[in-house]
């Protein structure tokens, strides 16, 4: 063992475990638990539906289903293109992707 | 108090209880909490019996050493084509604990709720006490299986980052994919720390208990030790349990207890202070 080595203080790699899991498990549970099964099929509806009217871009939409004391409160976060025209645009194709 | 004063004393109240020993993750000891919960609660006088669930790749039977003794399985009784009696291996060793193996031959997928419902029910007919379902790895159809007819849930975790990230997943699913979860009836939910190394943890090289806890959330049922005597015992087939002499038969026995609704101090958690002369000789 080298000497320096002999005085460093070993590294604390279960407080890393802890600090990872942490974020992990509190991503993983918003986004499995309290999230019913018909919530990406709903999702790609609104999309078509919206995307009928308006252009938005896939990637920057979410919906989320949040518990705050007995209610519950779905949350559709849209955000919507910059350049409107004149309405004969088509909807942009929604990616199957999507549907997961 | 002896074995024999409390299996007086708790024999009054025969109500079934149906209990999924589960984890996400594989090779956390799954199994041989089976056994050895199922082993322990037989000892205390309650009739037990512990039904494996992993078809395919059965091995509860091995750890309960009666793996020569199978005849039919779970899949043999579903289908018809074997009375549950018939199948049901009873322990040589401890009164009142029986094995109900899993198939080695066939599909993962040939059990179905419909018939596993039917097989806990005569179970319960039949007298049964504690009826412990040994859940296989992972979190499909056979892990949903185990967990779906359950009045409690013992989460197996190690100190351990993805253990503790199945755990989580797997107490998702007790929440939603269980007959109790359906009818809004709440299962109960206990965590079992195992493999637990109390001096790696005070050296901070593994997750403690208060980390996991933390973590997951869950009401705590005790630490078994991470222990050599775990593997000797399941080569001989014989769960660690009925090896007085080891510390992880104690914390097994202690966790029994618990689970049984006794109040027992939790150990096994911090290490033990050796003096000088035990470090040199002990």
């Amino acid at each position: 063992m080298r000497l320096l080595d002999f005085f460093r203080r070993p590294q604390n790699t279960a407080s890393i475990a802890k600090d990872r899991l942490q974020i992990i498990v509190a991503r993983e549970r918003a986004a499995t638990r309290h999230a019913p099964d018909y919530l990406p099929r709903l999702q790609q509806e609104l999309l078509q539906v919206i995307a009928k009217y308006e252009k938005i871009d896939i990637g920057q939409v979410t919906v989320n289903v949040d518990r705050s004391g007995g209610c519950e409160v779905l949350e559709l976060n849209i955000v919507l293109g910059g350049d409107v025209d004149d309405g004969k645009r088509r909807a942009p194709a929604i990616k199957p992707a999507l549907a997961r | 108090m002896g074995l024999r004063a409390r299996a007086r004393r708790t024999k009054e109240a025969p109500v079934s209880k149906v209990i999924v020993i589960t984890s996400g993750k594989g090779g956390v000891g799954k199994t041989t909490t089976s056994a050895n919960i199922a082993t322990g609660i037989a000892l205390c006088g309650h009739k037990t019996v512990a039904i494996d669930f992993d078809v395919g790749l059965r091995n509860l039977d091995l750890v309960m050493g009666c793996e020569r003794r199978v005849v039919y399985d779970l899949v043999n009784v579903t289908k018809g084509e074997a009375k549950l009696v018939q199948a049901l291996i009873r322990d040589k060793r401890v009164e009142n604990l029986y094995v109900l193996p899993a198939s080695q031959t066939r599909d993962k997928d040939a059990l179905d709720f419909e018939g596993v419902g039917q097989v806990i029910d005569e179970l319960k007919a039949l007298g049964f006490e504690y009826i412990i379902c040994d859940s296989p790895a992972g979190i499909e159809k056979g892990a949903q299986m185990a967990m779906y007819f359950a009045d409690e849930a013992i989460v197996v975790t190690n100190p351990e980052v993805s253990s503790v990230r199945d755990s989580d997943r797997v107490i998702g699913l007790l929440n939603s994919k269980t007959s109790r979860a359906e009818t809004g009836d709440a299962i109960q939910i206990h965590l079992l720390l195992t493999r637990y190394a109390p001096l790696q943890v005070a050296k901070g090289e593994m997750l403690s208990v208060e980390d996991v806890l933390e973590l997951l959330g869950i009401p705590f049922l005790g630490v078994i030790p991470e222990s050599k005597a775990v593997l000797m015992a399941s080569n001989k087939g014989t769960p660690v349990i009925l090896d007085e002499t080891a510390e992880v038969a104690q914390a097994y026995l202690d966790v029994v207890y618990r689970f049984l609704g006794e109040d027992r101090p939790h150990r096994f958690i911090h290490e033990e202070k050796k003096g000088f002369l035990r470090r040199l000789f002990g």
